[in-house]
C-alpha cells in the first residue's frame, strides 16, 4: 500500500491507502476525523464532505491519491483556538440539527458558498445544497442558520 | 371528553399484558403490582440511585432508559430533573440508553419519551430534594419545615444565608434509598418514593424554551456516532446481498477475494459478510467476492406495478376492529351496510398508500466486541436493552452478559434497519474473536431494511335528504404492519437471525383510526395479508413513525373532505358537525384561523390555469395529543408539481415542556411529512428492491421548502404531557391532497403524490 501525503486543516499527515481508496476512509479510519461521515458513497448526500482547494468535495468518491498536497479542510479543523467558526456557531444558535448525522454536509457547503459569495441569493442557495440531504427534515432551520451566518460574517453588508 | 385518550399505541411495548372484558380492554399493569416482581435485569428502578446521583461537586446525574431520536429529548428530561430537585439546568446529565447504567423504559417508542419515559426521573428527583431536605434538617438543626431548596442548596427559609450544599449533604455518596416500582419493564415504568412532585403552578424551568446541548458537539465534529466507535483490533464487516429476494447462497469463491490482504468471507444460512482489517478493504472484498446463489422465481409477486390489485385480491391473515395490542374486538358491518343500502346517496372511495422506506441518512451500523462470554454492544437502535435482550438470545448468552451502549446515530423514525447490523457484528466477531464494526451500505440502508407497510383504505358514507351522515366504514386492508416487532428482542425480527434460522413470528396487526368523529352506523376495521415473501424478505414490515397511522388517516381524512364536498359544506364545518373533543376542535380553529381560512363549500372547479392554488386541512389525535396542519399549495399543471406555499401546524401536546424542542420536532415532521406525502415509494419489482440509493428513493429538498411556515403551540398546563414527535406527520398527505383537490378539482386518492402522477390525473 502506498504512502500518501495529506494537508489535512493545515497541517501535514501521512497515511497509508490503497490506490483506489477514497478519501473518506483515510480521514475516518486512518485519522480518526469525526466531521466527514459515510452516507451513500455515491455523492448523493453531502454528509462526507470537505473542502479541497475551497471547494466542496465528496470525499467518498475522490481518491486519496488525487489530493495529495492539496490543502483540504475538514469539519475537525473549522474551529480555531476553541472558537467554533461562525457557521458552526449559527447552526448552535438556530439550532439546526436533529440527529446531526447530516450536519457536515450542510456545514461544509455553507462554508464553501459563504467565503466565496457571503451574501447568496434564494437561488444560489438551492444550487449550493442542491444535493445535500437531511432526512430528519431540518431544513427549516437549517436555512436560518445559512442566513445568520450570512449576516454574522459580513456584518456591514448590505443585502 | 376531558379524560386523557390514552393512544392505543402505548399499551404495547410495555411487558404487561391485557385483559379483555365486556368493557373493553384493560391494561393489568396495576393488577400485576400485586404478584412477585418480575425479574429485570440491569440497574434496578426500585434503588433512588439508579435514577439520580450526584457528584462531590454537586453535578447531577439522570439515568434515562430511553434515547434521545434527535429531538432533544434529554433536554427536556434535564429540566423536569432540575426543576425537582431545585438546581440549576447546567448541573445536570441525562445519561441515555446505558444498558449498564438505565433502567429498560422501552427506550425510543410511540412518543411515549416525557410522556411516560419522565415519570419515574421526575418521582426520583423529587424524592432526592426531600432525602436531601431531611439531611439538612439533621445537620442544620432546623426543621425540615423551615427549609427550602435553590440552586443546588437547601437553606433556612427565615435566614437563608444559613445553607448547605447538595454536594456537601450527599456529594459522590449513595443515597441508599427505596422507591416504590410499578413492576412495569418497558415504557410503563415507573417509580415513587415519598416526595410528591411539584405542582404544575411552582414550575419555574419546565415550560422554558432552552437550547439543546448536544448541538454544539454534533456541528463541532467531537460527537461519537456509532460509525466512530473504533477499538484496537478492529475487523471491518460489509455483507453480501444476493440480487434476488430470498436466495440462499449455494456456493462461494474464496478465491475471488485472495488479492485482498488479510480480507475473509463467513457464511451461514443465508447471511454471508466479509471482514478485513480495513474499512476500504472489507468494501472491496464485499463487492469482489463470488457468490452462487439459488433460484427464487419472482419471490415479491408481481412488484410494484400490480401492488394495490395485489393488496385487494390477497387472503386475509387477521382482521380487527382496533390494533391487536389492544385487544380483540368485535365488528359487524352489517348495520353499516343496512344504513348504506337505506340512504339516499352513497359515496365511496379508495385510497392507496405506497410501501415507505425509513431511510436514514446512513445505513445500519453497529460494533461488538464479543470476549469470551462477555458482549460489549455499541449500536444506535432505539431499543438498546430490547438489543441486549436479543443478542444474547442470538449467541447463547445470559442477558447479563451482554452489554449496549446506545449512541448517537443516523436518524431515528422507528423500528428501522438499525437493529440490523449490531446483530451482524455479534455474529462475526464471535466468529473472529475480534471486535466486528458491520456498515451496511447505502443500497442496503434503502433496499433491506424494514418497510411501511403498503396499504388500501376503503371508504364509504350514506347521505340522507339533508345530508346528514346515515352510516360510515373505513377498512383498512394492508400488508401486516409486523412482520418483524418493533422490539428487536429476539432473532427471528431481524434479517440476520431469519436467514440463520430463525423463523418469523406470526403476530399481524395493522391500524384504524381514532375515532375523531362520530357517525351514525360508525364501523371500522383492519385487515392484514400475507407477505410476498416470509422469511428474510427485503419488504418486511415494521413500526415506522406514526405506525399504519398516515395509511388509515390519509383515507379518513381524506374522505371526510369528499364527503363534505358531496353534502355541500366547508370541510371544516363539516368536520366540526362531528367532532367528539374540544381540543380537537381547538386545534383545527387555531391551524384555520392561522391560514385565514374563509368557510366555503368546496366547488370542485376545474381550473384550467397553468399554477393553481388551493388549501386542505386535516386532523390527527393520538399519543394524548392533538395536531392539525392547514396549507396552501400551489400545483404546477405542466410539471404535476405540487408546492406548499403556505403551512400552519397546530399542536397541542398538553402541558408543554419546551417549547423550543416542540417547536423543532414541529419543523422536523414538516418536511418528512412533506417528504413522505409528495416523494417517497418503495421501487420493486418481482424479483428484488429497486429503491436503493437518493435517486430511486427520493426525498425532499430545499425546492419542498414552504413559502411560509408558521407553528401554533397550544400550552395546557393543566393537561398530562403528550407525545410531539408523531402526530403532526400524519395529517400531510390529506391535507396535501385536499388542497390539491381544492385547487384543481381533481381527486388523488394515493400517496405519494408524485409530479408524474398528478401531471397524469390532470390530464385524464
Amino acid at each position: 500500500m502506498p504512502n500518501y501525503s495529506l494537508n489535512v486543516d493545515g497541517a501535514p499527515q501521512t497515511v497509508q491507502a490503497e490506490v483506489d481508496e477514497p478519501l473518506l476512509y483515510a480521514l475516518t479510519d486512518k485519522l480518526k476525523l469525526k466531521g466527514p461521515k459515510f452516507g451513500c458513497g455515491l455523492a448523493q448526500c453531502g454528509t462526507c464532505t470537505v473542502l479541497v482547494d475551497g471547494k466542496p468535495v465528496r470525499s467518498c468518491v475522490t481518491p486519496t491519491s488525487a489530493v495529495v498536497g492539496k490543502p483540504i479542510r475538514t469539519l475537525d479543523g473549522l474551529a480555531k483556538n476553541g472558537q467554533l467558526h461562525p457557521v458552526q456557531e449559527a447552526f448552535v444558535h438556530e439550532q439546526a440539527a436533529q440527529c446531526g448525522y447530516c450536519s457536515n454536509g450542510w456545514i461544509m457547503h455553507s462554508v464553501a458558498l459563504l467565503e466565496k459569495t457571503p451574501k447568496p441569493t434564494p437561488e444560489q442557495i438551492k444550487q449550493a445544497f442542491a444535493n445535500v440531504q437531511c432526512r430528519c427534515g431540518t431544513q427549516i432551520a437549517i436555512m436560518r442558520a445559512v442566513k445568520r451566518a450570512s449576516d454574522t460574517m459580513t456584518p456591514n453588508a448590505k443585502a | 371528553m376531558n379524560t386523557p385518550k390514552l393512544s392505543r399505541r402505548e399499551f404495547i411495548q410495555t411487558q404487561g399484558a391485557l385483559i379483555v372484558g365486556a368493557s373493553g380492554s384493560v391494561f393489568v399493569g396495576d393488577a400485576l403490582a400485586q404478584a412477585a416482581p418480575p425479574v429485570l435485569v440491569g440497574p434496578q428502578p426500585t434503588a433512588l440511585d439508579t435514577w439520580i446521583r450526584i457528584a462531590t461537586n454537586g453535578h447531577v446525574t439522570a439515568n434515562f432508559g430511553k434515547m434521545d431520536c434527535g429531538q432533544g429529548l434529554d433536554t427536556a428530561i434535564a429540566q423536569i430533573v432540575a426543576e425537582e430537585l431545585d438546581v440549576p439546568m447546567d448541573s445536570v446529565t441525562v445519561v441515555m440508553g446505558d444498558t449498564r447504567l438505565t433502567p429498560n423504559q422501552g427506550g425510543g417508542s410511540g412518543s411515549t419519551g416525557l410522556r411516560m419515559g419522565s415519570n419515574p426521573l421526575r418521582n426520583a428527583a423529587a424524592e432526592a430534594r426531600r432525602l436531601l431536605v431531611d439531611a439538612a434538617s439533621a445537620r442544620l438543626g432546623v426543621s425540615a419545615a423551615d427549609l427550602a431548596t435553590d440552586n443546588g442548596r437547601v437553606f433556612v427559609k427565615a435566614n437563608p444565608t444559613q445553607s448547605v450544599s447538595y454536594a456537601d449533604l450527599i456529594g459522590g455518596k449513595d443515597f441508599g434509598a427505596s422507591l416504590k416500582w410499578n413492576n412495569a419493564i418497558g415504557n410503563g415504568m415507573n417509580a415513587q418514593g415519598m416526595a410528591k412532585p411539584k405542582d404544575v403552578s411552582q414550575y419555574k424551568i419546565v415550560g422554558q424554551g432552552i437550547k439543546r446541548k448536544d448541538i454544539a458537539d454534533k456541528v463541532g465534529a467531537k460527537e461519537h456516532y456509532t460509525a466512530h466507535i473504533r477499538p484496537e483490533n478492529l475487523l471491518h464487516a460489509r455483507a453480501v446481498r444476493p440480487q434476488v429476494a430470498g436466495a440462499m447462497p449455494l456456493s462461494v469463491d474464496a478465491s475471488s477475494i485472495a488479492n485482498i490482504a488479510g480480507a475473509k468471507h463467513f457464511v451461514k444460512g443465508g447471511f454471508v459478510a466479509v471482514v478485513a482489517d480495513t474499512e476500504w478493504n472489507a468494501i472491496r472484498a464485499s463487492r469482489q467476492l463470488k457468490v452462487t446463489w439459488s433460484d427464487v422465481p419472482g419471490p415479491l409477486g408481481g412488484g410494484e406495478s400490480t401492488v394495490f390489485e395485489h393488496i385487494r385480491s390477497a387472503p386475509v391473515t387477521s382482521s380487527n376492529a382496533i390494533p391487536i395490542f389492544g385487544g380483540k374486538k368485535a365488528y359487524d358491518p352489517k348495520p353499516t351496510m343496512e344504513a348504506l343500502a337505506a340512504s339516499k346517496r352513497v359515496i365511496e372511495a379508495e385510497y392507496e398508500c405506497a410501501f415507505q422506506a425509513h431511510a436514514r441518512i446512513a445505513p445500519s451500523c453497529g460494533v461488538v466486541d464479543v470476549k469470551g462470554d462477555q458482549v460489549q454492544v455499541w449500536a444506535d437502535v432505539q431499543k438498546p436493552h430490547f438489543l441486549r435482550e436479543g443478542i444474547a438470545k442470538f449467541l447463547g448468552l445470559p442477558q447479563d452478559n451482554v452489554q449496549v451502549k446506545w449512541m448517537h446515530g443516523a436518524g431515528s423514525y422507528g423500528r428501522s434497519d438499525a437493529d440490523e447490523a449490531p446483530y451482524e457484528a455479534a455474529l462475526l466477531s464471535k466468529e473472529f474473536g475480534r471486535p466486528v464494526r458491520m456498515q451496511w451500505s447505502r443500497e442496503e440502508g434503502m433496499a433491506w431494511g424494514p418497510k411501511a407497510p403498503a396499504a388500501v383504505i376503503t371508504m364509504k358514507a350514506g347521505l340522507d335528504e339533508s345530508n346528514n351522515v346515515t352510516g360510515w366504514l373505513l377498512k383498512a386492508k394492508g400488508f401486516n404492519g409486523w412482520d418483524v416487532k418493533f422490539n428487536a428482542e429476539s432473532p427471528e425480527h431481524t434479517l440476520v437471525g431469519m436467514q440463520t434460522g430463525h423463523k418469523k413470528w406470526n403476530a399481524h396487526n395493522f391500524n384504524v383510526p381514532e375515532e375523531s368523529y362520530k357517525f351514525n352506523n360508525h364501523v371500522h376495521w383492519w385487515e392484514t395479508i400475507p407477505p410476498y415473501l416470509e422469511q428474510a424478505s427485503p419488504m418486511r414490515t415494521a413500526h415506522m413513525r406514526a405506525p399504519q397511522e398516515m395509511q388509515t388517516h390519509f383515507g379518513q381524512e381524506c374522505f371526510i373532505d369528499e364527503v363534505a364536498h358531496s353534502a355541500g359544506m366547508d370541510p371544516i364545518a363539516f368536520r366540526m358537525k362531528h367532532m367528539q373533543d374540544p381540543r380537537e376542535a381547538d386545534v383545527v380553529k387555531a391551524a384555520a384561523e392561522k391560514l385565514g381560512w374563509a368557510p366555503k363549500a368546496n366547488t370542485g372547479r376545474k381550473s384550467t390555469a397553468k399554477v393553481m392554488t388551493g388549501r386542505g386541512i386535516a386532523l390527527h389525535a393520538g399519543y394524548q395529543s392533538y395536531a392539525a396542519v392547514a396549507c396552501e399549495v400551489q400545483v404546477h399543471r405542466d410539471t404535476g408539481r405540487i408546492w406548499v406555499k403556505r403551512l400552519v401546524v397546530a399542536n397541542d401536546c398538553g402541558l408543554i415542556v419546551n417549547p423550543v424542542g416542540v417547536r423543532a420536532a414541529m419543523e422536523g415532521q414538516i418536511m418528512q411529512g412533506i417528504s413522505r406525502s409528495l416523494y417517497e415509494e418503495v421501487h420493486f419489482d418481482k424479483n428484488r428492491v429497486n429503491s436503493v440509493d437518493w435517486n430511486s428513493y427520493r426525498i425532499a429538498n430545499l425546492e419542498d421548502l414552504p413559502g411560509q411556515v408558521e407553528i401554533v403551540l397550544l400550552n395546557r398546563p393543566d393537561k398530562p404531557i403528550g407525545g410531539a414527535g408523531e402526530p403532526a406527520i400524519v395529517c400531510f398527505p390529506a391535507a396535501i391532497a385536499n388542497a390539491v383537490f381544492d385547487a384543481t378539482g381533481v381527486r388523488i386518492r394515493r400517496y405519494p403524490l408524485l409530479p408524474s402522477r398528478v401531471k397524469k390525473a390532470l390530464t385524464t
